[in-house]
Formats: C-alpha cells, sequence, structure tokens
C-alpha cells in the first residue's frame, strides 16, 4: 500500500474529528438526540412532522456551515470529478440505502461505533467495504479516474 | 424551566450541533469529495484521511455516550434517545451495500451533502436532491408495506 503523503491532512483530520465528536456529543448530552443524518432528515419525511424543529435546525447548522466559515476564511478546495449522471445515481442509491440500512457514516460510523453497537459496526464494515470495492472496481478495473 | 425558553434553547443547541459537525467535515477535508474517494481508493495513492477523522470523532464520542448511558435524562431535561435494536438482519447490511455502492461512486455521503448545498457546489446539490429522491421513494414504499 502506497500512502500519499504529500495530500494527508493528520492534524486537521484529528482536530475535525474533534469537532464532528464534540458536535455529536452535544446533540446527545443537550438535546437527547443521535447525530445520524439520514435519521434526522428520514424523520421530515413522515406525515406527522411533530419532531421536526430540531431536524430542521440540525440541518441548516450543516448547511450554514461553510457560510459561517467563508467569513473568516477561505474554504478548502472541493473537487467533484463525477458527472451529473453520475451524481443523480449516486446520489439516488445513498439516499434509499441510507435509509434502509438506517443509518450513514454518521449515525453509525461515528455514533454507532462510539456507543460500540453491534449493528453500527456491522453496518460500518458492510459499507465501507462497499466503498472500498466500488472505487476499485471504477478506477482500477473500468479505468475510469 | 420556562418551557417556551426551553425549546428555544433545544432548537439553538440543535443548531449549534449541526454547525460544529459542518466546520469539523470542513476542517477534515470531508467536504471535498475528492479526499474521500482517496481514502477510498486503497489500491491508488491513499489518503487515511477519513480514518483519523473517525478515529477523533469516536474518541470524543465514546466518552460522550458513556455519559449520557449513565443518564436518565439530557442536560435540558429532555429524554435521551439512544437506538435499542441489536437485530442484525438483512435491511442493515443490503442497505450498507447499496449506500457504500453510492458512497463509493462519487465520495460524498449525506451530511456532507448538506455541506455542499451551503458551499454552493452545483454538482453537490444534484447529489442532495437526488439523495432525497432516494430518501422518498424508500419512505413511499416503506408506506406500502405497511
Amino acid at each position: 500500500m502506497l500512502i500519499d503523503w504529500n495530500n494527508f491532512t493528520p492534524w486537521t483530520a484529528l482536530a475535525g474529528g474533534a469537532l464532528i465528536g464534540i458536535a455529536a456529543a452535544l446533540f446527545i448530552l443537550i438535546n437527547g438526540r443521535i447525530a445520524g443524518i439520514t435519521g434526522i432528515i428520514g424523520g421530515l419525511f413522515r406525515p406527522v412532522m411533530h419532531d421536526a424543529g430540531w431536524r430542521i435546525a440540525f440541518t441548516a447548522g450543516l448547511i450554514f456551515a461553510p457560510v459561517i466559515w467563508l467569513l473568516f476564511a477561505a474554504l478548502p478546495e472541493i473537487k467533484i470529478d463525477a458527472s451529473y449522471g453520475l451524481l443523480a445515481f449516486a446520489g439516488l442509491i445513498v439516499g434509499f440505502g441510507a435509509r434502509l440500512g438506517s443509518g450513514c457514516t454518521s449515525g453509525h460510523g461515528v455514533c454507532g461505533i462510539s456507543r460500540l453497537s453491534p449493528r453500527s459496526i456491522i453496518a460500518t464494515l458492510t459499507f465501507m467495504s462497499t466503498g472500498f470495492l466500488t472505487v476499485f472496481v471504477m478506477r482500477h478495473l473500468l479505468g475510469a479516474s | 424551566m420556562d418551557k417556551r425558553l426551553n425549546i428555544f434553547t433545544a432548537l439553538t443547541f440543535a443548531l449549534l450541533s449541526g454547525l460544529i459537525f459542518g466546520f469539523g467535515l470542513i476542517l477534515a477535508g470531508m467536504a471535498n469529495p475528492d479526499k474521500v474517494l482517496a481514502f477510498l481508493d486503497l489500491a491508488g495513492l491513499w489518503d487515511p484521511t477519513l480514518g483519523l477523522v473517525m478515529g477523533g470523532a469516536i474518541a470524543v464520542g465514546f466518552i460522550a455516550f458513556r455519559i449520557a448511558g449513565k443518564r436518565s435524562s439530557s442536560f435540558l431535561g429532555l429524554p435521551i434517545n439512544i437506538p435499542t435494536s441489536r437485530i442484525i438482519d438483512k435491511r442493515l447490511v443490503f442497505g450498507g451495500i447499496i449506500f457504500g455502492m453510492g458512497w463509493g461512486l462519487v465520495g460524498i455521503c449525506p451530511a456532507p451533502a448538506f455541506v455542499l448545498l451551503g458551499a454552493g457546489s452545483i454538482k453537490g446539490i444534484v447529489f442532495l436532491f437526488a439523495m432525497l429522491v432516494g430518501m422518498g421513494i424508500f419512505e413511499l414504499i416503506e408506506s406500502q408495506r405497511k
């Protein structure tokens, strides 16, 4: 395995990760909720929305983060090579799959593993290995960039 | 505490949690799909960043959930909602496979999709819209199963 030392950013990774952990900590200890985006958004699809407030507030925070960031500093590079068609297809299955599996990288990957949930550990291992496999097939077997 | 004040405080903290979560994703480089794909590309030049981000988040989260597990209600007196299911079924695994495929195709998962919207990325917005449609389709199928 070749590590990309030029692009590996361990310190901002740890600091950013700690911030994500602090956000999840605040959310469970103050709001009593799991910071899992799939579940938070999923709850907004219900016909009866008695608890839409905190769901919308958390999501608004995610959306406003880059806006506020931009007031103080430039955003780090955002590079998306995928075509619009591929993005639409991927978005569709990400939304469907994350709901079917009851969670994504935030709910299962961060919060679930933090509380040592066997379901979340299995889910994270599943989507991570599928992610590794998909990139391998796309880049090294099919030769996409 | 006054009930209305309590609701206001809860909403403020929910917004703050989302903001800090978003700042963490941006700082860590995880709002950049290219960097996420560089983590998922084990056979290429591998960028281990995402692994460390999760490690950092889990280290803090582990302590928080230990505290949460010992409490009967949150610091605002709200119920603590921790999932109790321990069933590992086909839905969990197939859901993970389908989600992982989409994630591996473009390097975007649900939380960063919302950050990309705020950053004004058109491609990110296309992904986010499709993702919400995907969630809607799931909801539709679920409601007809019942």
